[in-house]
């Protein structure tokens, strides 16, 4: 009465081939890190020390370290940041807790998810004509940070907008039906119980504003600056932008440094999506229902 | 003087007061979701210190016209109201604060919602809402709402663990708790009992019969029998109708205006 017939035989069959196929897709994915990882250890690794991290380069660039791009791309980075999440946030918040759903709202959501997939040389053109020129913030930190803002501004309100609207409706009711208005049940409510979504899907924006370099080429990064940053009004060099003049521009580079710039970079983006991977398990731990 | 009604509302005495003017009235009460009709044209009153049953097969408008006693079709776009509700005498839509409207009434549905804040917390969320800031007076009301709700004796230990992680039936007092809380003048609910075991239904059944003293209570439920322990008078929906309104006895008796009521009460729908 309880043999398997012939369906279930062919069903389970079936179910084995398709859980080692998607294995063996997951495997494919892996190789392909492996390999760029493994590669920038092997030729950077050896580049790497106190002194490539804490000081300038020299030589045009052909020797010494890479502190102003280190320090430029972190001011790049935060300043961006201090721009993009107020607005991203106060944005998510207002298309997800308070917009009625008419024409304007659905145009705004058009348009975020159209600037979302706006090509980065685009925004970089953009940023060079809004800020540079228009607001005459000339080529600065700040002229390129916004043009960064601009362009992480709609995965921050995805982002922030699924944060939020993972905490069920009826919690916002159980609110409402007490007299909680709106921003009440916002506060005591909604944003504690999701802005640990919202904290993961910045950190992991940001890791991607740190590799970015079409965007500030026009806008404030400089092939060479012999001083760090002082502040949102200077020029700033940058990792992304420091590796891509000394792999083509310059001449002479040695491999092994290029290699090394390239390391400290992806070992950034790494660590911060590391940061938001911890934070997202540790999270997981609180959920709260 | 004659009928329980009388005896009862004029001695001061718990139970309904028949002869003062009533607490809600509901006229040509409709609500529509998008041009569809979920409810139309209630006509009621309910009574100070009234249990008011609501009983109906699903889809009968009975958590609608909830919605629409606490303006909550405000959250809703699609949801439309239309007719008049007094509360008090005056009309919902003349409050110029709906949120204060709504601190008023109590509200427990159908499934438990713990807050995802501690115990204390979920209690403490109404009046904290109000202003109340002293620790000692939202202790006291914490302490006097989880006890009411049949609920303090089991998380008195634990007030600091999360609303949203105690089983379901607790979940549930805790709902009612939060909306003592509000000290209402009148208390919504709908079919509280889907999530709780027979005991604790009992349980609270005897504290809302207690709270009747105090306050005004309107109880869906789709128990028709709790409707006839519970309801001094019981109205019956039926496709968005208010088919009949009568004492609860009457209705269980067979006193009845219209055949579909004995055929609810008696098992013949839903
Ligand atoms: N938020 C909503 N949006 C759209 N339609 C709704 C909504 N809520 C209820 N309705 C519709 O209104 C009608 C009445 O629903 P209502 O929830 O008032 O019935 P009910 O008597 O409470 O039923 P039940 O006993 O199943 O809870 C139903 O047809 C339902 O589909
Ligand atoms: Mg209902």
């Amino acid at each position: 009465m309880f043999g398997a017939t012939a369906l279930n035989r062919r069903s389970y069959r079936s179910q084995a081939v398709a859980k080692a196929a998607f294995f063996l897709m997951t495997v494919a994915l892996v190789i392909p890190v492996l390999i760029i990882v493994g590669t920038l250890v092997v030729k950077g690794g050896p580049a790497i020390s106190w002194e490539f991290l804490f000081t300038p380069p020299t030589n045009n660039m052909t020797a010494g370290g890479i502190l102003p791009a280190l320090v430029g791309t972190i001011w790049l980075v935060v300043v961006a940041l201090l721009a993009s999440v107020p607005v991203g946030v106060a944005a998510a918040l207002y298309l997800s807790e308070y917009a009625p759903d008419n024409i304007l709202t659905r145009a705004i959501n058009l348009a975020i998810i159209n600037l979302a997939g706006v090509p980065s040389i685009v925004h970089a053109l953009f940023g060079f004509g809004a800020f540079v020129l228009f607001f005459d913030m000339g080529a600065s930190i700040l002229a390129a940070s916004l043009t960064l803002a601009v362009m992480t501004l709609p995965v921050v309100i995805v982002a922030t907008r699924e944060s939020l609207q993972a905490v069920p409706l009826a919690f916002r009711e159980a609110c409402w039906n007490m007299g909680a208005t709106r921003w009440q049940t916002i506060r005591k409510v909604v944003l504690p119980n999701s802005i640990s979504g919202i904290l993961t899907g910045v950190i992991l924006e940001v890791s991607r504003t740190a590799g970015e370099t079409a965007p500030i080429m026009f806008t404030g990064a400089a092939a060479y600056v012999a001083f760090l940053p002082q502040g949102v009004f200077d020029q700033t060099m940058a990792l992304s932008y420091h590796l891509y003049f000394i792999a083509t521009q310059q001449t002479g580079v040695p491999e092994e440094l290029t290699f090394g710039v390239a390391l400290v970079l992806i070992s950034i983006v790494l660590l911060m999506n590391a940061v938001s991977i911890g934070f997202r398990v540790y999270l997981r731990g609180l959920k709260k229902w | 003087m004659v009928g329980p009604a009388a005896a009862a509302g004029t001695e001061g005495t718990a139970g309904p007061r028949y002869d003062e003017s009533p607490i809600v009235q509901v006229r040509d009460l409709s609500v529509f979701y998008s041009r569809t009709p979920a409810l139309s044209g209630v006509n009621l009153d309910v009574y100070r210190h009234e249990i008011f049953g609501i009983i109906g097969p699903a889809n009968s408008g009975k958590t609608s016209f909830l919605r629409a006693l606490n303006r909550m079709d405000a959250f809703n776009p699609a949801m439309d109201v239309q007719g008049s509700v007094r509360i008090n005498g005056k009309d919902i839509n003349d409050w110029r604060n709906e949120y204060a409207l709504r601190s008023r009434i109590g509200v427990v549905f159908p499934l438990p919602v713990g807050l995802p804040l501690t115990v204390y917390e979920n209690v403490a969320f109404s009046p904290r809402l109000r202003g109340i800031r002293q620790k000692e007076k939202l202790d006291e009301v914490v302490e006097r709402c989880l006890t009411r709700a049949a609920l303090w004796d089991e998380v008195k230990d634990r007030l600091d663990s999360l609303g949203s992680l105690l089983s379901g039936g607790q979940q549930q007092r805790l709902t009612i708790a939060r909306a003592l809380a509000q000290e209402p003048e009148l208390l919504l609910l709908d079919e509280f009992s889907i999530a709780v075991d027979p005991v604790t239904t009992m349980r609270i059944e005897d504290v809302l019969r207690e709270l009747r003293t105090e306050l005004t209570i309107v109880l869906v439920t789709n128990l028709v029998q709790q409707a006839r322990r519970l309801a001094d008078r019981t109205a019956f929906f039926l496709m968005g109708d208010l088919v009949e309104i009568g004492e609860t006895e009457d209705l269980f008796e067979g006193k009845v205006k219209d055949e579909r009521t004995t055929g609810y009460i008696e098992g013949r729908y839903g």
